[in-house]
């Protein structure tokens, strides 16, 4: 068997990929309770209060103890689910959430001593559709889960899981079809390289917005968690899901999260590139965390923000308006890109 | 507007409906009020919080808070004021005081009166913190004080006796200034 299994853009050493895959792993494991931190602490802001300040100094180690309660948990299974979906429903969310991360480039390609390397998991030709790909495997973390779980309101939350995502997956397909068409190529890489004049948020502005909407529909966060809907479905799909199967729903769904800013990064605001000055290979990766962690912040003021939709609502919204407006979106862009 | 399907009788109050969605109008109410709210959450921020941590930060009470009582001496001669008429007790709504008095003698002298209250026992878990004690008393030997951390691990243990009712209680509330 020989490595690459698939057409990359960069061939690289087989050392090179490992050391790179753990780095990229264990960073983003890293941030996720960050994340968790920073959430917690801006929504207070956010709603006037000061936010979780009690363990450890400014509340710092409060991710710390959440996840050691998550650990000590009981992981119990309902009589009536079905025991090994209910076990691989989370391993399927996460696994899915983690294999995104991997074409989510970091930095550009370059050469050291021991050959060239790129500062990105992956850069596969068929690069914002390996993104779909996984995304739509993703859902079946959220099904199965529900649907194993033998309990009327996982299943309903499930259900709109799968009606949700399926409705907004094509609308955000559809938003960075515009990108990939200026772009004329699916590699990520390639994207960000064709930005080095204009970020492609000015042009795409209106691909950008429906993008956004649309990540916020497939990360199932507010105001577009209907899957969970804690008021009317307890939980939704993870109601009967305890301890660290439930952690790990919750960990897919923030690394979700980091995986969206990240495409988003990569799509719409240059990737690793800073207007108007020539960047340091070595502060890409930085310029790229900044940049997801703008859209994080952007994410979490939204929650703070809007109130749950209506499912209806939901629904007329993506189906009338976000898949009419990336339509038209994408013709005017092709007809743009031909023309000019 | 258009036009209703039927003809409403006078009876049917016809209910204002909302807004349809979808159209041009409907992605104005989205995106627009959307950038209000945003802009009303983003003023939190720029505000701070608002929240006092509460046993670290307390509240400041105003003069008159009625919090728990006191019972009063003679600055001078340290004769307790309260003279067990019990007036306390017809005046209480939730009977929360009891009251046992007994005659002083001129070797045994406790207030200023001819008797003294030798039980004076308020049952914490039954006040009201109404006052009427203090309005109701000859003497102001009873007042309201400041005081509202009352918590306690035992029922019996909220009994307060004379003892500790004239005891200076722990200032442990901040109080307002004038005007504040």
């Amino acid at each position: 068997m020989s490595l690459p299994i698939a057409e990359v853009g960069l061939v690289e050493g087989v050392s090179v990929q490992i050391i790179k895959s753990l780095v990229i792993f264990v960073v983003i494991l890293q941030i996720v309770p960050v994340v968790l931190l920073i959430e917690r602490k801006l929504l207070g802001r956010f709603q006037a209060r000061i936010g979780p300040n009690r363990v450890g100094p400014f509340g710092m180690l409060q991710p710390l103890a959440d996840v050691l309660k998550l650990v000590s948990k009981e992981s119990s299974t309902p009589v009536t689910a079905v025991p090994w979906m209910m076990a691989l429903a989370p391993t399927i969310a996460i696994f899915t959430a983690v294999a995104s991360l991997a074409i989510i480039p970091f930095g550009d390609a370059a050469t050291a001593p021991w050959g060239e390397y790129g500062l990105y998991g992956l850069d596969v030709p068929i690069g914002i559709l390996y993104f779909f790909a996984f995304g739509a495997i993703a859902f079946y973390g959220f099904m199965l889960g529900g649907w194993a779980s033998g309990s009327k309101y996982s299943f309903l939350g499930s259900m709109r899981s799968a009606a949700q995502l399926i409705s907004y997956e094509i609308a955000m397909g559809l938003s960075l079809l515009g990108v990939v068409m200026m772009a004329s190529s699916l590699s990520l890489v390639d994207i960000v390289n064709s930005q080095e004049t204009v970020w492609y948020i000015v042009p795409q502005f209106v691909g950008f917005l429906i993008f956004l909407v649309a990540g916020f529909a497939e990360t199932n966060r507010p105001p577009f968690d209907l899957p969970e809907a804690d008021a009317e479905l307890v939980a939704g799909y993870n109601t009967e899901f305890g301890g660290m199967r439930f952690g790990s729903f919750f960990m897919a769904e923030y690394i979700a999260m980091i995986v969206i800013s990240g495409i988003a990064t990569a799509m719409f605001l240059g990737g690793w590139q800073l207007p108007f000055v020539d960047e340091p290979g070595w502060l890409q990766p930085f310029i790229v965390l900044a940049k997801i962690f703008l859209f994080l912040f952007l994410f979490i003021w939204i929650r703070a923000t809007l109130p749950r939709l209506r499912y209806d609502q939901l629904m007329s919204f993506g189906w009338k308006i976000l898949l009419p407006l990336a339509t038209l979106n994408v013709i005017v862009t092709a007809v743009l890109v031909v023309v000019i | 507007m258009p036009e209703p399907r039927w003809i409403a009788p006078d009876d049917v109050t016809v209910v204002q409906r909302g807004p349809e969605p979808g159209g041009v109008r409907g992605a104005y109410r989205t995106f627009g009020e959307t950038l209000r709210g945003l802009k009303t959450t983003f003023a939190r921020v720029v505000e701070g919080p608002v929240t006092m941590e509460y046993p670290e930060q307390k509240t400041p009470v105003y003069p008159r808070f009625r919090g728990r009582h006191k019972l009063h001496r003679f600055e001078d001669s340290g004769l307790e004021k309260c003279v067990g008429c019990s007036l306390c007790v017809a005046a209480c709504p939730a009977e929360c005081i009891r009251v046992v008095a007994a005659e002083n003698t001129p070797e045994h002298q406790i207030s200023a009166g001819e008797r003294y209250a030798a039980v004076y026992e308020i049952n914490m878990t039954r006040c009201i913190f109404c006052g009427y004690c203090e309005i109701a008393c000859p003497f102001d030997a009873i007042t309201m004080g400041n005081d509202y951390e009352l918590a306690d691990y035992s029922r019996s243990d909220l009994i307060f006796t004379k003892e500790m009712l004239l005891a200076d209680p722990l200032e442990r509330t901040p109080l307002r200034r004038e005007g504040e």
